[in-house]
């Protein structure tokens, strides 16, 4: 019998369950009480671990052992090797992908090693629908600080000191906003959390949401106080059903903790925070499509010039919109101060950057690192490279609205200014890899399909300027394109992006003119050779 | 007994127009769709005309406003998905159970549709058949999960 206090850890984010974690979890409880061990071992719920692609993953604290793919029939085995003098289980340790050597903790592993986790240090760690478990690691503490110890103005200086910048994509500065919010005279204020994450490959705000939705309500609660906002207002997609009901379920016991509600911590300060569920319109991340939306009409952006969302926002009321991200490193930066939070990333660009890795790389995942570190470390430090020895060809990062790096470029650094320079964007933070078996043309298709298809129809230059460039596109995938094509593509695209009203239109060229930048033989193959190099499409003639 | 349950949830709500999304996406959830007949109702209780709940309900992705099949198979078109195969897993369920994306089998066995990402892009390609995700999907996965349907009549959405 062992008489220490363990814990077994089982990710129980979305991706998680959808490769069968929940049976693994309870099998593992059953195992556990089964063996009259349930004062000393605590199985417990986590959010996402990270390492997405090895879920089920199941974590042995306080050693740190890290079972991958973990069966529910484990379980048995899982328990029983935490007994006093039970052996780790080998075979369900992390295999290194080349040499196959057995890693048995996650902070050895390089996927972790690389990275530098200070947003998602506990997630994975912590169990998102339990708040004594938040408290435990610091929860709320920074909440405390900041309404006792602290004024507003000192608040957004701090803000302002760390050089935050919005990490919802646009990378405004969030200081900033804060400090317009407050200026304003009106009585009443709203902060609302953009958690519309509808960039195709980004999964990070769900699974901070998931993992760890105490430091999204923090965040906000210290921004309503800041700008002297009472509403607040997370506006979740509805395609993240468990965000939704693990922050539901955070609300109601921050409201009992008297984190929420009047008199918040015995202070003059009232907060509240309701949920407001998205209906699936890829627009509405746009702020005032996502106010209008909110305001039970369609969300279509308002038409440029307009007052700023936090002049005039919800019920033409100032309102405070930021990313989940953005709240979430609001209670980092109060509890360990501004400073702090500057020494890390660039210059300009401050903190650290979290990103979906995705597609054809060998360990997808959620990862953090620091801004400013270059894609070459990220595809080949922490991601271990391209799977079957296959060549890598690109990185696409900002989704819809970025473009499409080529395998050249890797020693750029990731940061809001570099990756701009080079046509693409640092968007919501998707971030998937391209190999040799990646069709260019296909992706620049693939893109201004999904823009044609959640342009609100509002202008004309985006809906039906996105639907002529899908169909060039189509056709060249098709073997129909025709040489002045290419030159067509970048006439549309210039005039897309200089005359559409919000950022959907304006970016929605993107990853066709990146991908003409830089994969023009692509084109040409297509169109001149009736060929596709990568075998994707089905060219009529000549394809093999 | 339409009727009844529409009654009873506009009740909890005070009938701002700001209730209007919650409120379709609550009705939707208990019928499965937006009959027109509630739509009208919708309207009268929030004040405002028909048209502006239909053109809020048409707008957004998530509305039906045709029933749904008992099992709703939604393919992810994510970037990742599409990279590592959504499209031939689409082509595969829209074969075996004889539909093509939009359409509702005229039994209301099976709905298929496509979503534009659940996030869940680590284990690309997934779907989601009602409420469960189903990751790193296969050919043999589908034929695993969707046995045959013997006449796959279509209900265009």
């Amino acid at each position: 019998m062992t008489n220490e206090q363990k814990s077994i850890l089982v990710g129980l984010g979305t991706c998680g369950i959808s490769v069968g974690a929940e049976k693994v979890f309870s099998s593992l409880e059953k195992e556990v009480s089964n063996l009259n061990l349930t004062e000393n071992i605590h199985v417990k719920r986590t959010g996402c671990q990270g390492f997405c692609q090895q879920e089920p993953i199941v974590v042995i604290e306080p050693e740190g052992f890290f079972y991958t793919k973990v069966n529910p029939d484990d379980a048995v085995e899982i328990a029983h090797s935490i007994l006093l003098g039970g052996k780790p289980l080998e075979r369900l340790f992390y295999r290194e992908p080349i040499t196959g050597k057995p890693i048995p903790h996650y902070r050895d592993i390089p996927f972790y090693s690389k990275q530098e986790r200070i947003l998602l240090k506990n997630c994975g760690k912590i169990d998102p629908e339990d708040i004594d478990d938040y408290l435990t690691v610091g929860g709320y503490q920074a909440l405390r600080k900041a309404l006792l110890e602290m004024t507003p103005e000192e608040i957004i200086l701090e803000v302002k000191g760390s050089g935050l910048r919005g990490l919802g994509g646009a990378g405004f500065p969030t200081g900033l906003k804060w400090e317009a919010c407050r200026r304003t005279t009106c009585e009443e204020k709203y902060v609302i959390c953009n958690a519309d994450e509808g960039d195709p490959g980004a999964f990070q705000d769900r699974s901070v949401m998931e993992g760890n939705p105490h430091s999204v309500l923090e965040g906000m609660i210290i921004a309503g106080y800041a700008t002297g906002a009472r509403n607040g207002l997370i506006y979740v997609r509805a395609e993240y059903p468990l965000a939704v009901k693990r922050l539901k379920i955070a609300i109601e016991q921050a409201r009992q903790n008297r984190f929420l509600g009047g008199h918040i911590l015995g202070s003059e300060v009232d907060f509240d925070i309701e949920i407001f569920q998205g209906a699936g319109a890829f627009v509405c991340g746009e702020s005032t499509a996502l106010v209008r939306s909110i305001e039970g009409k369609r969300g279509r952006p308002k038409p440029m010039p307009r007052a700023r969302t936090t002049e005039i926002g919800l019920w033409n009321r100032p309102t405070l919109l930021n990313n989940v991200k953005s709240f979430a490193n609001i209670p980092l930066i109060i509890s360990n101060g501004s400073e702090w939070f500057a020494q890390k990333g660039t210059e300009k660009s401050k903190g650290t950057a979290i990103f979906s890795l995705t597609g054809k790389v060998v360990n997808c995942g959620l990862i953090e690192v620091p801004m400013g570190i270059n894609l070459r470390k990220i595809i080949y430090d922490i991601g271990g490279g391209i799977p079957g020895g296959k060549a890598l060809k690109a990185v696409q990062t900002g989704g819809p609205s970025g473009g499409c790096i080529p395998a050249d470029m890797i020693d750029t650094p990731v940061d809001f200014d570099s990756l701009t320079k080079i046509g693409s964007i640092m968007g919501s933070g998707g971030m998937v890899v391209m190999d040799e078996d990646t069709c260019m043309v296909d992706v620049a298709r693939y893109f201004l399909d999904f823009t044609r298809r959640e342009s609100c129809g509002q202008c004309v230059p985006c809906r039906l300027g996105t639907k002529q460039m899908f169909e060039i596109l189509d056709d060249i995938t098709k073997g129909e394109g025709r040489p002045e094509d290419m030159d067509l593509l970048i006439e549309l695209g210039e005039a897309i992006r200089r005359s559409s009203i919000c950022g959907l239109g304006r970016t929605a060229p993107n990853p066709v003119l990146t991908t003409l930048r830089y994969f023009r033989d692509e084109y040409e193959a297509h169109i001149y050779e009736k060929r596709c190099p990568s075998g994707v499409c089905r060219v009529r003639k000549g394809s093999d | 007994m339409e009727e009844e349950l529409l009654e009873e949830i506009l009740a909890s709500y005070r009938g701002d127009r700001g209730e209007l999304v919650p409120i379709l996406q609550e009705v939707q959830d208990n019928l499965g769709y937006l009959p027109e007949k509630s739509m009208v109702d919708i309207a009268k209780f929030i004040g405002v005309p028909e048209s502006h709940v239909y053109s809020v309900a048409s707008f957004y992705a998530q509305f039906r406003l045709l029933p749904l099949g008992r099992k709703r198979i939604a393919v992810c078109r994510g970037t990742a998905c599409h990279i590592r195969g959504a499209p031939q897993i689409l082509n595969r369920i829209e074969k075996t159970i004889g539909l093509k994306e939009g359409e509702t089998s005229d039994d209301l066995e099976y709905t298929l549709e496509t979503v534009a990402c659940f996030g869940c892009c680590a284990l690309a390609p997934c779907i989601r058949v009602n409420m469960d995700v189903v990751g790193e999907m296969t050919s043999e996965k589908v034929d695993e999960l969707f046995p045959p349907v013997i006449e796959g009549v279509k209900n265009d959405q």
